[in-house]
């Protein structure tokens, strides 16, 4: 095993021990407490928002991929070819638009909970598949497209058996970026009372106890550090199995 | 037999390819030469429908190919490319499976074809069948990409400039391969080259392009001794032409009675490589071997003939 690889592993496990026993971290968090403020979070299991908050990420992630990928895959054939540059751009405004303003123009339609969260995560959520999957589609090796269409296999075939399997590598880089703009982005969340890990540095910041604000955070940088390298380390293992690392 | 009847296709006004009729028969291999631009691959993916005339007819084996639809069709047309267009996720015997697994050929007549075909191209199947396209070496991706073009048994097969990256060793080898396996098979052979020493080595007829138009279609002898324009004559090089005749014809062909001593030559190797090692060694005649024993001679009188420009 790569060095690498064990301390991603050593902090994933101090990860989940803190997430289920977080007394055992007093002493640490302590350090940052005043007054004898409590060092750890206590109002609500660590275990229990950490959770949620990863839900409603993957919940957001899993509708984003769905129809940004659905939406790029009906730009890039012929009967949708007049929306790809609309698509495109519109893609491309979309990014520039901060995820605090995407949440504070869902509030006042959707009320406060999880809801706004969920759409505010979902759309921001969008742009980065999309995009990725256009380029994934768009910019596949041309021998092997004109390949796939002198044997013969009609276009749903082609989608299905080449160019989805060929672009995956590319998706999944949007699907990555994505999911960690959203984990970020979640903590904002619980400003309009979602139950997430923003929950805990909100907390921290009313009662200037900055144990708090540093759990939340912390778990919400370690979660973002681990998933975006078990997704970037899917990513090289298809690129290699498919001879594409160092085309893409 | 596939008859090309007066097509045209032009893009966006530019006409690529400008009204050419050629048929070619059955069984035969049909090289399609010109300089890059000419509109070589144009034609040639017009037979498969990959790309749509402009005006014009082709028909094969008689049926007019608007009324087959395109998938149906290039399944029936083997299909090989430059840089092989192998699938890069797919096994090389998936690769090969390709077009029986779409025609839905059950699964142990799929793998029994796919092993016969790289055992065919001297590809061990069971060293080769599970390896990824990326690791097999450049003369091996391409005739694997042969072998998926001829997986189905087509009774065509479409080749556009196969061999462009390959060495001229391996290439060389890759054309004795196509003609063997195509004499096997009997399969029409549409080919397009840009260079005129491999169309006359595999053309049964040559077709030489030019801007979109069809200077000459007519067997290799017949271009070479008898080019029909100024442009045809430059493609084959004027200083080239008795060589090229020579490289025509078998020493088996021209064998005369007579015993001379030193070094035999194969009665299977072409005219052009007896005339060189006559040059080369310096002697009037060499004795030509076949199947081991010296059955007469080649000589240098007969190869100055021969190389003079047919009357
Ligand atoms: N899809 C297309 N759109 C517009 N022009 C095209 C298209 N495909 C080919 N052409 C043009 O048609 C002409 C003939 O192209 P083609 O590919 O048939 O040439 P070729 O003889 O095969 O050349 P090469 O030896 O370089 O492969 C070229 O000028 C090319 O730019
Ligand atoms: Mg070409």
């Amino acid at each position: 095993m790569k060095i690498g690889n064990l301390i991603r592993l050593v902090i994933f496990g101090l990860l989940l021990v803190f997430l289920i026993q977080p007394e055992l971290f007093a002493g640490f968090f302590g350090l940052f407490t005043k007054n004898n403020q409590p060092a750890i979070y206590n109002q609500g299991s660590l275990l229990d928002i950490t959770l949620n908050h990863l839900g409603i990420v993957a919940a957001a992630t899993l509708a984003s991929t769905i129809i940004a990928v659905g939406l790029a895959i009906v730009v890039t054939r012929p009967f949708g070819a007049e929306f790809l540059p609309l698509s495109r751009s519109l893609a491309n405004i979309g990014q520039t638009f901060p995820p605090v303003a995407v949440l504070a123009l869902a509030v006042p339609m959707l009320g406060f909970g999880t809801a706004p969260t969920l759409v505010a995560l979902f759309l921001y959520g969008l742009l980065p598949i999309f995009e990725n999957t256009l380029t994934g589609l768009t910019n596949l090796p041309p021998a092997v497209t004109d390949a796939a269409k002198g044997v013969g296999m009609s276009g749903w075939q082609r989608l299905i058996k080449v160019e989805l399997p060929l672009a995956l590598p590319v998706i999944l880089a949007g699907v990555r970026l994505s999911v960690v703009i959203s984990l970020a982005t979640a903590t904002i969340g619980s400003t309009v009372a979602a139950r997430t890990l923003g929950e805990v540095i909100i907390a921290g910041l009313l009662s200037s106890n900055t144990a708090f604000v540093l759990q939340g955070g912390l778990i919400v940088g370690v979660l973002a550090v681990l998933i975006y390298d078990a997704l970037s380390a899917l990513e090289r293992f298809l690129m290699k199995r498919t001879g594409q690392l160092g085309r893409a | 037999m596939i008859e090309i009847d007066d097509i045209t296709k032009a893009y966006e006004g530019t006409v690529v390819v400008d009204h050419v009729s050629l048929t070619i028969e059955p069984r035969s291999i049909c090289v399609i030469v010109g300089t890059s631009g000419s509109g070589k691959t144009t034609l040639m993916r017009m037979i498969n429908k990959l790309v749509e005339p402009t005006s014009g007819h082709i028909r094969i084996d008689g049926q007019d190919i608007a009324e087959i639809p395109a998938y149906e069709l290039r399944r029936r047309i083997g299909y090989a490319i430059q840089g092989h267009g192998l699938f890069p996720h797919r096994t090389v015997g998936q690769n090969v499976a390709t077009v029986p697994k779409l025609l839905g050929w059950d699964k142990k007549k799929t793998a029994d074809r796919v092993d016969e075909l790289l055992s065919l191209f001297q590809l061990d199947p069971a060293e080769f069948r599970n390896r990824l396209p990326h690791e097999l070496s450049g003369g091996q991706q391409q005739r694997v990409g042969v072998a998926r073009a001829l997986a189905a048994g087509p009774n065509i097969l479409l080749m556009d400039e196969p061999y462009g990256a390959l060495d001229p060793v391996i290439r060389a080898k890759a054309q004795e391969d196509l003609l063997s396996i195509q004499r096997k098979f009997g399969t029409t052979v549409v080919l397009v080259t840009h260079d005129m020493e491999e169309a006359i080595h595999l053309g049964d007829k040559i077709a030489v392009m030019d801007k979109g138009k069809l200077l000459q279609f007519a067997k290799p002898e017949e271009i070479i001794a008898h080019p029909a324009t100024p442009f045809v004559a430059e493609l084959i090089g004027t200083s080239e032409r008795p060589f090229r005749l020579l490289s025509l014809a078998k020493v088996a062909d021209h064998i005369e009675a007579g015993e001379v001593g030193g070094e035999p030559i194969e009665a299977s190797a072409s005219l052009r490589d007896a005339y060189a090692e006559l040059l080369w060694s310096g002697r009037p005649a060499l004795p030509v071997r076949r199947d081991g024993s010296i059955v007469g001679q080649v000589t240098l009188a007969r190869l100055s003939q021969l190389a003079a420009r047919p009357q």
